[in-house]
């Protein structure tokens, strides 16, 4: 184990020498043999520590409560809720796109990386893939919690029936409905696809009932050198699939807004300004767990410097498309000819929703500056606080959305001057948040976080790599 | 509707509404016209809409956070540089706008609604089908007028307490929790007297039926009827004002009073609005 945590930093010693030679952040080290690495990866599946289930259980009593509140407004309505009209979306709206932005990046990331093969991505791809997993179940939460009468939501799914109506299909709640049911599915089966040969190896090592589990969901891989080609291709099929799936179902999702008529909504650049709002934010949590796996599982080994690193320096890339998108929302409307945008722009920036806005702005704006530092880059419970913030801009960015065009529309008599979400509101957020760790954590404990197969790729190719280059 | 109806009915879903000449040779097309001069805002219009419509009156503490159930509401307005303090009003009074939907011909409502609850009918009315709202409240979100409202509680089991009940109007369904409600034309009316003119084999004739609104008003300010009737006083009073349906913008000269608010949507309503004239010697 010593000898691993040693390769944290990039110019270690070893490498030293012959540095001019070395490609300058070398992934993952050379020298972990191949059964170190089903090793360390099955060690993370072993009896959680008694932190595991302190956690565990405090997330269950978030994700409790969130049940409780939403008891609470099935059984009385949604004025619990107190929104009101107009502001009839509030949080739930603002936190729907949030989760659904952040279920952006895991496979939209893996799938990218994978076709343009950026072997960086092989040790995180797993966790950020379930993460993506995970959120895109909370968004479809809030779709229901959302609804006046949740218990008609097949209503909105388009399937022939017997009551011979069809959803609306020029409604983008449709499209939504759809492009998520569809990204979600693809997103399991994808994840799943990639995990089998890994399954293989837990079932070769597990006993008794997980075994059962293992076996049954390794689907008899074996390993040949047929099962291998097919994987490839079907794998690589996927990606390919799941890479413009993933860009439109943000895309849609903004057609939500943008297909309306109301000003701040009503803007042609919304489907690349909340797909790259969805990827930054995505990327920020995938550094967060990263930080914490690496952490809680002592994966120095893989989850190493230097990836962080190019993960850092993607989520920065990200951050500044995301913010010279956000300048062009503004100015377009700032320039344009509409003057109820532009007063709810001011709005947005000195009325009632200004804390909002310029909170927004400083997470989300300001601080991905910080990553410039050296010292936020490497420090990493520093980093982690950094990716924290930064997600929390995004979801004050998804209020700063909502929220104003409500308070503000076109119609005079409408507006308001405050509105404040009720503890049920909160209360359900919470719980989403609840949900979500309780998810990720029984994930963690079942199924390996990192690919094992494809880190030894990553090895094998290194050293050949090295080789090559005469280094090794 | 079976998917090869889907299929062939496709198009239909695109067309631009209106067109020109759409309810030439209809037989109803229901509009209104609000003589803006005539209001006094006194709310007979919004007190009979609560008694015609079933409307539950939701208490001062809801109503502050925003829960009223107004359909038809009446907006005040002071004029430009008339705020005043509270308790005094200035010379010339308050300006006031009874607002409902406008009963758009292009609503915006309508496309957004996921499960169609809220759609066209072919006298052209929007329609709203409780049964089939599932409560997204995008229609709301889209309304330019913001006219639309929803049902946060469930008013039927406490908005009538017994025997108040027995007042409710038995033509019309008292709605549940979860479901988007808004002005309807008063159709309960509309569809029991075209029921009748069907049954004597004619058309209904103008002033047979009109809305609770308009049969309440004092001053007579709403004019209710079928735009498609070219006799009926609301055709006149359109014509007059040299306003259609389908045209884009009405045209705008001191003799003309009437206007459709936000024309500049192209949500084209059916409600024309006629300016007050009436000025400093109100
Ligand atoms: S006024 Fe609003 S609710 Fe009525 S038809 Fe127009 S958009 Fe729909
Ligand atoms: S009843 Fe007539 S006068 Fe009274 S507020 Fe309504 S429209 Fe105005």
């Amino acid at each position: 184990m010593s000898h691993m945590i040693k390769h944290d930093v990039p110019d270690d010693n070893e490498i030293h020498i012959e540095k001019k030679f070395v490609p300058k952040d070398l992934d993952i080290d050379k020298d972990v043999s191949w059964a170190q690495i089903n090793k360390d990866v099955l060690r993370s599946l072993d009896r959680p520590r008694p932190i595991f289930w302190v956690i565990f259980f405090a997330a269950m009593a978030l994700f409790s409560f969130g049940v409780y509140c939403e008891k609470y407004q099935y059984d009385n309505g949604l004025g619990v809720a107190d929104l009101n009209n107009p502001q009839v979306w509030g949080l739930y709206i603002a936190t729907f796109i949030f989760w659904i932005g952040m279920g952006h990046s895991g496979t939209l990331l893996s799938a990218l990386l994978h076709i343009i093969h950026a072997d960086w991505r092989k040790p995180i791809y797993r966790y950020a893939e379930a993460m993506t997993t995970f959120s895109l179940l909370t968004a479809a939460l809030f779709v229901l919690i959302h609804l006046g009468r949740v218990w008609q939501f097949y209503y909105v799914v388009a399937y022939p029936n017997e009551r011979w109506v069809w959803p609306n299909f020029s409604s983008p709640l449709v499209w939504d409905a759809t492009a998520i049911g569809t990204y979600l599915t693809s997103s399991l089966l994808f994840l799943y696809t990639g995990m089998v040969p890994d399954l293989a190896i837990c079932r070769d090592n597990a006993t008794g009932a997980r075994k059962k589990l293992y076996t049954f969901m390794s689907l008899g891989w074996q390993g040949t050198d047929r099962q291998w080609a097919t994987f490839r291709v079907t794998y690589m099929t996927l990606a390919c699939f799941l890479m413009p799936l993933a860009v439109s179902v943000h895309s849609i999702v903004s057609t939500d807004f943008a297909v309306s008529q109301n000003p701040g909504w009503h803007i042609t650049s919304f489907p690349p300004y909340f797909v790259a709002g969805a990827l930054y934010s995505g990327c920020s949590v995938i550094i967060t767990l990263f930080i914490l796996l690496r952490y809680v599982f002592r994966f120095e080994a893989y989850m190493t410097m230097p990836i962080l690193n190019k993960l850092i320096k993607m989520t920065f890339a990200i951050a500044m498309v995301w913010n010279y998108l956000n300048l062009i929302e503004y100015s377009t409307v700032w320039y344009g000819a509409n003057e109820i945008a532009k007063q709810q722009l001011l709005d947005k920036m000195t009325g009632t929703y200004a804390p909002v806005f310029w909170g927004m702005v400083f997470c989300s704006t300001v601080m991905p500056f910080t990553l410039l530092i050296k010292f936020v880059r490497t420090h990493l419970p520093t980093l982690m606080v950094v990716s924290i913030i930064l997600n929390f801009g995004m979801w004050l960015e998804r209020i700063q959305i909502i929220t104003p065009t409500f308070g503000h529309s076109q119609y005079p008599w409408t507006w308001t001057s405050g509105w404040w979400p009720s503890w049920v509101q909160f209360g359900i957020v919470a719980g989403s948040f609840g949900w979500f760790t309780m998810l990720f954590m029984l994930y963690c404990k079942i199924f390996p976080t990192i690919s094992m197969y494809e880190v030894k790729e990553m090895v094998h190719d290194q050293s050949k790599m090295l080789k090559a280059k005469g280094v090794a | 509707m079976s998917l090869n109806n889907l299929i062939k009915n496709w198009t239909s879903f695109r067309s631009r509404r209106p067109y020109l000449d759409q309810y030439k040779n209809a037989d109803y097309k229901w509009a209104m016209v609000i003589d803006l001069d005539a209001c006094t805002g006194c709310n007979a219009c919004t007190t009979a809409c609560y008694a015609e419509n079933n409307l539950p009156v939701v208490g001062k503490e809801r109503y502050e956070k925003g829960h009223a159930m107004h359909w038809l509401r009446i907006e005040r307005y002071w004029g430009e540089g008339e705020s005043v303090p509270v308790d005094m009003v200035p010379d010339r009074g308050a300006q006031f706008l009874p607002m409902m939907c406008q009963q758009c011909e292009a609503a915006p409502c309508e496309v957004v609604c996921p499960v169609g609850a809220t759609h066209h009918s072919a006298d052209g009315l929007n329609t709203q089908v409780y049964n089939r709202c599932v409560g997204s409240r995008y229609c709301s979100a889209n309304c330019p007028y913001k006219v639309r409202y929803f049902n946060w509680w469930q008013y039927a089991d406490t908005a009538w307490p017994n025997p108040l009940e027995l007042q409710l109007n038995p033509d019309v369904s008292v709605r549940s929790k979860g479901v988007m409600e808004k002005c309807t034309f008063c159709v309960q009316r509309l569809r029991e007297s075209m029921d009748h003119a069907k049954t004597d084999g004619r058309l209904v004739r103008d002033g047979e039926v009109t809305t609770a609104c308009a049969q309440a008003c004092p001053t007579s300010a709403i004019t209710f009827g079928n735009l498609a009737n070219p006799q009926s006083q609301v055709a006149k009073k359109w014509k007059n004002q040299q306003i259609a349906l389908e045209k884009d913008e009405q045209k705008k000269d001191e003799n003309l009073r009437g206007y459709r608010i936000f024309e500049e949507f192209r949500t084209y309503p059916s409600v024309v609005y006629l300016e007050r004239v009436r000025d400093l010697e109100a």
